[in-house]
């Protein structure tokens, strides 16, 4: 009864305010003429806004998509291992950031004097006490920072891994391959929930990256195109390594015979090339980049044990979009799927097809695979032997 | 010889089993209570009767696996508190608060309260099955529990089939008491409707009538209802809904939902996100620098409709300034409140969350209710609770309404703490909103209680 109350005395308000109007509307004025113009103009450029903006965002889902896919592709191509423990490996990455932040900002408890029916601490970080305005600003950029703890401790997960289990499973199935490393990724990420909890943890970005850029402005957009700094130096971060990789593939003696291994494992061994250790380095080096991938990340999704999972299955269809064993694949697909991903988001693609967004990738690869059964840029004789 | 002493033994044990029957009846006629025999004229036959037992078992099924598997951790903490209590350890916390109480800290009508738990890990069917163990294999009396409504939902209605009382925990969907409400769930929680009338002159007051808002809800039973009843209100208000936009549970990155907000004309962002969800949306649309927009020539405002403060620690900064409601918190100065974060603070070094809060409410709700009725039997513990008006329990004077089993009382609109004295001071209450305003008929919800008898 209220609520209709209220709905009527609104309408009655905007039926005051309309015919009050009426006349200030109705009288044709040079600043009238200016703001319809105005409006015309805009709502062009807001599609114009949106659609950068998709693609901006479609860029930076696309970079992570393609990090984890080029790790997974990286195993894939030289072990012939089907590791379903690679989401865990970004996740593991992501915690490597929060165990550096939580290093850095090791604490001496205060005695809380304001909370007295308990005893509270408040935590005074020793980095603080030490070194003052300093020691706040290594604080702050603590996620860069964790990318120094991250290289190192990825590198022996991966080589501990690969040597402790994955080995012994080169000769099976690939369907005891995937339980196996599914049930190393549940066992991993019980581990980092006994030791952080199930919450996520907040990592903001240094503090000069907490904003967003004004991309419409330099463009000449107008200034409803933002972009987050985070996001774009994720971007720019998730180019560098994909193009170390690719470099360190094709530019060393090491990268070459790695190559050569894919192709042919067998001649390669037969040339007296110890390719087995240099496949072991290989896998610590896909953590490597699926770890930094996620340390990376932090600021933009805060961190819990789960978001390994959340990426895994969506990297998989990457790297069968992309085509098995296929590194350049991978990464096309990743940032392919990114994009498609966000413009299916956008409101006007979902009021003609509600859900899209949410199946679009699952069935673009059900397309590409009727079509190039190979995924994009798939090798013959990959997964088919 | 042998037939002899058989026959002999055998007279001697019939003998023997007819004194000892003759004694017990006796024994029963003359020396058991007259009350012994009104408690036994409802003792017809129920599910768990814990009949002659030193003890009565409840359970507490909460999250331990998944997403809210921090709210679960907060949720047990305050059911081993409450048993604690109930049981006459302790200070006592509550009971010496509450208004009118037939608790004597001696357990429940004399036996000692004790527990088992069980994990839902968030999952409707797990829950399910976890509730299941608890009734047919350890025999609880009532079970208890939250964190999803969905979970609630489905527990509630088990709780029916089976004809053992569920004490809800935190759910705050309007249809646990709505169209899926049943005779044997009970919600202290308050619910989505409550929260956007709760926030509704608060919105005006702060933003005022002119105002377009635009919704990004969680794509399941709770985010509908919680962006329906804002919706209500907010249009109400004179506000245009711009858009409302369900994105899945759990996405992850919510970017590709977020930057359409920016260009949509929008001026208030309201996120019926909870959670893992509402951390990693609210976290992001500050990232895309909407809180320092200006729009239509007003300040962009956020609007998240129900907080909680283990959400507000998984967000960090970016909860500063941002408006919400919560079913209670900490800080509050009432003797009740105060005397529950006491004990509570004393046993784990920190204050309780909400949802602690409402689950230790609602384990020492049922034990005064049994104690009220004089017995276990679920018909007449449900009929105790149903319009009991209680008070000293920290959310000022309370009703558990008969035709919907929804607790009424004050709702409160918080805020993103600025500048926060204490780690733990994460939330500013702006209001506490007296329960007049928030109260609405039953009817509106539809739905059905069911019998007391099943």
């Amino acid at each position: 009864m209220d609520r209709v109350t209220i709905r009527i005395r609104s309408t009655l308000v905007d039926d005051f305010r309309n015919k009050t109007m009426c006349p200030v509307v109705s009288e044709p004025s040079p600043v009238l003429a200016i703001s319809t113009g105005n409006i015309k103009t805009s709502s062009e450029i807001k599609n114009m806004d949106a659609l950068v903006l998709q693609l901006l965002n479609g860029l930076d889902k696309g970079g992570a998509y393609a990090l984890i896919a080029l790790g997974l592709t990286l195993i894939f191509g030289t072990l012939g291992v089907v590791n379903f423990a690679h989401g865990a490996l970004f996740m593991l990455g992501a915690f490597c950031a929060v165990a550096m932040k939580q290093l850095l900002t090791l604490s001496k408890l205060v005695k809380d004097e304001s909370i007295t029916f308990f005893d509270a601490f408040k935590e005074e970080p020793y980095l603080k006490i030490w070194f003052g305005d300093t020691g706040a600003v290594i604080i702050d950029y603590a996620v860069p920072i964790s990318i120094l703890l991250a290289i190192p401790i990825m590198l022996l997960i991966g080589l501990a891994l690969e040597r402790g289990l994955i080995r012994f499973f080169y000769k099976r199935t690939h369907a005891e391959q995937i339980l196996v490393t599914f049930g190393m990724a549940i066992v991993l990420q019980e581990i980092v929930k006994a030791m952080f909890g199930a919450n996520p943890v907040p990592m903001p970005p240094p503090e000069i990256f907490a904003g967003s850029a004004d991309i419409g402005s330099f463009l000449g957009l107008g200034n409803s195109v933002v972009y987050p700094w985070w996001r774009l130096v994720y971007l720019g971060f998730a180019g560098i390594v994909i193009a170390g990789v690719f470099s360190f593939l094709q530019f060393t003696t090491f990268g070459m015979v790695v190559r050569a291994g894919m192709q042919d494992r067998e001649t390669v061994g037969l040339l007296g090339i110890d390719i087995e250790r240099r496949f072991t380095i290989v896998f610590g080096l896909a953590a490597v980049v699926s770890g930094l991938a996620g340390v990376m990340y932090t600021p933009i999704v805060p961190p819990d044990y789960h978001m390994g999972m959340d990426f895994l299955v969506l990297s998989f269809v990457v790297v069968v979009v992309g085509g098995m064993g296929s590194l350049t694949g991978a990464v096309a697909a990743g940032f392919l799927l990114g994009i498609l991903q966000s413009f299916a988001s956008m409101n006007e693609i979902t009021s003609i097809l509600p859900g899209i967004d949410q199946i679009i990738i699952f069935l673009v690869a059900v397309v590409i695979l009727l079509v190039r059964p190979r995924g994009l840029m798939g090798r013959k004789g990959v997964m088919e032997s | 010889m042998t037939d002899n002493s058989n026959k002999k033994f055998h007279l001697s044990r019939r003998r023997l089993l007819t004194g000892a029957a003759a004694v017990s009846a006796g024994a029963a006629m003359f020396g058991g209570s007259p009350m012994g025999f009104v408690k036994g004229a409802w003792a017809k036959n129920f599910r768990n009767d814990p009949g002659n037992n030193s003890f009565v078992k409840f359970g507490f099924n909460v999250p331990q696996t998944g997403a809210y598997a921090d709210e679960g951790a907060d949720e047990l903490r305050a059911y081993y508190l409450a048993v604690k209590h109930l049981n006459g350890e302790g200070d006592g916390g509550m009971l010496t608060t509450m208004q009118p109480s037939s608790l004597k800290g001696n357990g429940v009508l004399g036996k000692k309260v004790e527990y088992v738990t069980g994990d839902t890990q968030t999952k409707s069917d797990a829950a399910r099955a976890s509730a299941k163990r608890m009734i047919e294999k350890e025999g609880v009396t009532m079970f208890s529990g939250g964190s999803s409504s969905g979970v609630a939902v489905a527990t509630q209605s088990l709780a029916q089939e089976m004809g053992v009382i569920f004490m809800c925990g935190l759910t705050h969907s309007n249809d646990t008491t709505g169209k899926d409400k049943r005779r044997y769930g009970f919600r202290h929680f308050f619910n989505a409707y409550m929260s956007g009338a709760a926030l509704g002159p608060v919105l005006k007051d702060e933003m005022g009538t002119d105002r377009r808002a635009y919704h990004l809800t969680a794509d399941y039973t709770w985010g509908w209802t919680q962006e329906e009843s804002i919706k209500n209100t907010t249009e109400a208000l004179g506000w245009e809904t711009v858009n409302a936009v369900r994105t899945p549970v759990g996405a992850g990155d919510f970017s590709q939902y977020i930057t359409p907000v920016l260009n949509s004309g929008a001026d208030v962002l309201i996120l019926n996100h909870y959670g893992k969800d509402m951390i990693n949306s609210l976290t992001q649309a500050i990232q895309f620098g909407l809180k320092d927009k200006q729009v239509n020539g007003k300040n962009f405002e956020i609007v998240v409709p129900l907080f909680s403060r283990l959400m507000a620690q998984g967000a960090g900064e970016n909860i500063k300034g941002i408006l919400g409601t919560t079913n209670w918190n900490w800080s509050l100065q009432d003797a009740g409140s105060q005397a529950f974060v006491k004990s509570f603070g004393q046993e784990y070094g920190f204050p309780p969350s909400q949802a602690a809060h409402t689950c230790y409410v609602q384990t020492l709700l049922y034990a005064n209710a049994c104690e009220m009725a004089g017995t276990f039997y679920p018909p007449e513990v449900i009929k105790a609770l149903e319009g009991f008006k209680f008070d000293g329990m920290g959310n000022g004077p309370t009703e558990y309404r008969a035709a919907d089993h929804q607790c009424f009382k004050d709702v409160l609109v918080v805020r993103g703490n600025e500048n926060p004295t204490t780690q733990f001071d994460l939330l500013n209450v702006v209001q506490q909103v007296p329960r007049a305003q928030v109260e609405y008929d039953p009817a509106i919800f539809g739905g059905e209680l069911g019998p007391y008898e099943v």
